[in-house]
């Protein structure tokens, strides 16, 4: 970036600060702010790193539980796991940069949220992916997805930390704006936690990792705008990740908080030295002093103004103990990583930054956090759906789940997971597919973590109160599934321009859902990330909103390892419907891909009954009773058979409905909090569903190698897979 | 037996590596830095996966210019039992330990799942557990792991038994243009080779990551115990 001439509020709007807020910063300042003053107040105020249009509503979440170590407000959220060991973990968006440079957005998306974790003194132990793409058929969709994909394993694989889990969806309304949030979960003694906030006038002020360049500079700026017809001009503020390097940050980091020096620790993300200085010294209630000419620079020539907004990747900021600043560059001169002194806490409560023996910023940190601004911006109520007209099956059962199992969002993502390492470590109990959540092993013990992201955006469409609900209380059924008892959320609430009255009303409506939802079933969010903004402009004028997509990341735990279960067909059990069957169609995968059509409302979401037949589902997995597993969500009762079936590798032949429900509409309804259950007696376990206030059924006794459907008719397990695994082959691999 | 992992920067599956290892012998074994050059004493020097140097240059090829790697070429000179998994292997190819190369992999995507092996000689330190013949499960997770060398090195190699194990179907069919069965393409579905000697042995999979029921098998674990048996005197 060229650097211009002259600060005033012209200047202001083009780094995204409104004339109000310019007004805000001119009298914190009380004369006109430097250009580098003017870019750490336009980034901390950015809505990427303020959370100005979101904060409000983000305090009506729960937080909280006893096992609950540390909520929102650290790097990462952090749980007890027991043992004493805590899990550490959040997810993060990337989406912007993915659009633009898919590899490189993807890659240094996942480079940022294990640097969130690793800064906590966790050791990464899983990544998670929840990806949003636009049509298959819009010719953009597969480069991106190629460029995704390639980037997510590129890093991944390279850091070794294995990529366990995650979820695609397709839809139109993401053609020019994909989703790429990533989500880490580490592992770390429950004393050896590491925190930010600074502490100790005097103390140094060190900077380890990459050197800084001019990459990335106002990326957090980028991230908080819409997107328009230039935005691939845009490619030079994407950032380049080097996973050989956050390899050996990673390492290091690790190896010196087995040590006592660390006083405090952030990575240097989004706004990069900007963010980690200040966040560290304003939550420590310090100032601090930035030298930055000891800052180790790619390039010569950088200005205080690049080098306070270059969002370089691999960096990190640590206060450290005085007399321990040689153990920690012993360490880093091992892993061949830069370690520089750049500064030190002072006890003036302002960051100053000087460079070149002039002093380029001094900002009283105080007002610059307190005085952020915060909206309260004005939203409408969604209007709520109509009910759905009676519809009607147009082709025969065996054709429609042949054509379900086949299309974009439900077809086997073995082409995607199968670039990714779900190995190594060593500890992968369940890899991706084989289970409704994936189950790590916690290193020397016999814990193990169950963790899976989950939304249903067509939902949140419809309607955003009940798709917020949704989202979490399916993730919390499909760590249920496993045997694992959930425990705490991370979330990741992608949204369009929250300018606009109903996109306000789409995020305050999928709050309340969550809420709602984390608090009957004791699921607190602990970390999270809010991306807005997700809309493309057109070149005609209007605009494309991507549609509402609070992901949830999901964790829970298991005291036992071994008693994890997984999602494949076992022979010659009963299969046992447990939950409630309507029949609800509306917004349903059916409606879409057989009809063509996306309305109605969403399947109401009964959160005591989800709580109660999760509740009994849990137990009976524990007790050993039930010993295959799968919630039921996308496509319904149907494809959940199917996907036990081909999963397993074992067939199974149904029983008839007779519910007084159309059968298209009990067999690929999706109504909400119900599971399909494997078990050696199926009578005696829907007699103690019966006696837990749980509607249980048999419908299909397991066994050979043929889905057979109540009419007689019979689908191969090989004719099903054939169907299931074309997709991304086909999209992706054709020359 | 006394085992040690070499650590390159990079390295990223030393602690499967240490996991298998101690399943075996009892006690973990130790690490070894990259810049370290004393291997007295040990029976077993494993080289395992990752990114050594983040495999920027061809793979392994800046690891086989560690320090350590001179005192690797004694140790192997001295007959002593080397196994390289996957960068390990890589790096044994590019020290000129083992003969061939891998490249980049036939469809040029990473491929992360799991392979069946057929065991081809059952000879060696590394394989006494099977009979010729025998199929096992392992996982595999590589981008460059398709295996080739010129038609001498080949012959060389197929004629003296030093193919150690090969890609095949679950029934043990080997097929080298069938994707199914040998996925990246290696040049007679070779997975495995051997020194002369038949004490160094690189394999792409990774049989370390199947050593425990819980993770889904224990397919891998014949080759540490056989190295085990074969290596304590």
């Amino acid at each position: 970036m060229n650097k211009p001439a002259t600060v005033d509020v012209a200047l202001a709007r083009e780094f995204g600060l409104t004339a109000e807020e310019y007004g805000r910063v001119l009298t914190i300042m009380g004369r006109t702010p430097t250009l580098t003053e003017l870019g750490v107040f336009s980034v901390m105020w950015s809505e990427h790193c303020s959370y100005k249009s979101s904060r409000k509503w983000l305090r009506n979440l729960p937080t909280t539980a006893p096992w609950v170590i540390h909520g929102p407000g650290e790097n990462a959220g952090v749980v007890d796991i027991g043992q004493g060991y805590a899990a550490i973990f959040k997810m993060e968006s990337h989406n912007h940069p993915s659009f633009i440079e898919p590899y490189q957005g993807a890659a240094t998306g996942v480079g940022g949220i294990l640097r969130d974790v690793f800064t906590m003194g966790a050791r990464p132990v899983a990544n998670l992916n929840a990806l949003r793409f636009g049509s298959p058929e819009n010719p953009v969709t597969r480069r991106i997805i190629d460029g995704v994909v390639r980037g997510i394993g590129g890093y991944g694989n390279c850091v070794g930390v294995p990529t366990v889990g995650g979820e695609i969806n397709f839809h139109p309304a993401y053609d020019g704006n994909p989703l790429v949030n990533a989500m880490t979960v580490g592992i770390a003694r429950t004393d050896k936690i590491f925190l930010s906030a600074a502490a100790g006038v005097g103390n140094p002020v060190v900077y380890v990792g990459s050197r800084t360049g001019r990459d990335g500079i106002h990326g957090a700026t980028m991230s908080s705008a819409e997107f328009d017809e230039d935005a691939l001009s845009k490619r030079p503020t994407v950032q380049v990740g080097d996973p050989f390097i956050e390899k050996l940050l990673i390492e290091a980091c690790l190896e010196l908080m087995a040590t006592d020096a660390i006083v405090a620790i952030q990575d240097m993300g989004a706004a990069g030295l900007t963010s980690s200085s200040v966040e560290m010294a304003g939550k420590g209630g310090v100032g601090i002093d930035l030298d930055l000419d000891a800052v180790p620079q790619r390039e010569p020539g950088m200005t205080a103004y690049e080098m306070m907004l270059s969002e370089s990747q691999e960096r990190m900021l640590m206060v450290l103990r005085p007399d321990r600043t040689d153990v920690a560059r012993r360490i880093f001169e091992k892993w061949e990583l830069d370690f520089a002194i750049i500064g030190h806490l002072t006890e003036t409560g302002h960051i100053v930054v000087r460079h070149k023996g002039e002093v380029e910023a001094d900002i009283p940190l105080a007002p610059l956090a307190d005085q952020a601004p915060i909206y309260d911006r004005p939203a409408t109520t969604p209007v709520p759906p109509a009910p759905l007209e009676p519809v009607h099956a147009p082709l025969s059962l065996d054709a429609m789940l042949l054509q379900l199992v086949a299309s974009p969002d439900l077809c086997s993502r073995a082409w995607v997971w199968n670039q990714y390492d779900s190995t190594v470590g060593g500890q992968t109990v369940r890899r991706p597919g084989a289970a409704d959540a994936a189950i790590v092993r916690v290193d020397d013990t016999d814990i193990a973590l169950a963790v899976t992201t989950d939304c249903t955006p067509r939902y949140c469409q419809a309607d955003p109160k009940t798709g917020g609900a949704q989202a979490v209380a399916e993730a919390w059924r499909n760590i249920t599934a496993t045997g694992a008892r959930p425990l705490a959320v991370t979330d990741n609430l992608n949204f369009a321009n929250p300018e606009k009255p109903e996109i306000m009303g789409q995020f305050i409506a999928a709050i309340e859902g969550m809420a709602e939802a984390c608090t009957v079933l004791d699921f607190p969010v602990v970390s999270g990330n809010v991306s807005l903004y997700n809309e493309t402009r057109n070149p005609d004028g209007s605009t494309t909103a991507i549609l509402p997509t609070p992901a949830i990341g999901g964790l829970g735990v298991l005291e036992n390892a071994a008693h994890a279960i997984g999602l494949g067909m076992q022979d010659g059990k009963d299969v046992v419907l447990l939950g409630a069957t309507l029949g609800a169609l509306g917004q349903s995968i059916w409606l879409r891909e057989i009809l063509g059509r996306e309305d109605g409302p969403p399947p109401a979401v009964d959160l005591a009954a989800e709580r109660r037949n999760g509740d009994f589902v849990r137990t009976e997995i524990l007790a050993g009773a039930i010993t295959a597993c799968h919630d039921l969500a996308d496509g319904g009762i149907l494809v959940g058979v199917a996907e036990m079936v081909m999963a397993g590798g074992i067939g199974c032949e149904l029983d008839s409905p007779d519910s007084g429900i159309r059968p298209e509409a009990f067999w690929f309804g999706e109504d909400q909090a119900r599971y399909l259950a494997c078990v050696d007696d199926g009578a005696a376990l829907c007699a103690r569903a019966a006696a837990a206030g749980v509607p249980a059924r048999i419908i299909a006794r397991s066994g050979g190698q043929d889905l057979i459907l109540p009419s007689g008719v019979t689908i191969s397990i090989a004719r099903l897979k054939n169907a299931h695994e074309t997709f991304f082959p086909a999209l992706m691999d054709a020359r | 037996m006394k085992a040690a992992i070499v650590v390159f920067p990079g390295t990223n599956r030393e602690r499967d590596m240490a996991l298998a290892l101690k399943r075996v012998t009892g006690v973990a074994p130790r690490m070894i830095w990259h810049h370290e050059t004393d291997l007295d004493g040990l029976d077993l020097v494993v080289l395992p996966g990752g990114f050594s140097y983040g495999d920027y240059l061809r793979c392994g090829a800046m690891a086989a210019h560690s320090p350590v790697m001179g005192a690797v070429r004694t140790f192997a000179a001295k007959g002593g039992h080397i196994l390289g998994v996957c960068n390990g292997f890589q790096i044994l190819t590019e020290s000129g330990l083992l003969p061939g190369a891998l490249l980049r992999n036939a469809d040029l995507r990473f491929l992360s799942q799991d392979c069946y092996l057929r065991v081809e000689n059952d000879q060696t330190p590394f394989t006494s557990r099977w009979t010729k013949g025998d199929v096992f499960r392992t996982p595999l997770a590589h981008g460059d792991g398709n295996y080739t060398a010129d038609p001498a090195t080949l012959e060389r190699l197929e004629g003296e038994g030093r193919v150690a194990f090969r890609y095949a179907s679950a029934t043990g069919q080997v097929k080298a243009d069938d994707v199914a069965s040998n996925p990246n393409g290696s040049l007679n579905s070779i997975a495995g080779v051997l020194s002369e000697n038949n004490r160094i042995c690189g394999m792409m999979p990774h049989p370390e990551d199947l050593v425990d029921p819980l993770m889904g098998g224990e397919d891998g674990l014949p080759l540490f115990e056989g190295l085990v048996e074969a290596v304590v005197r």
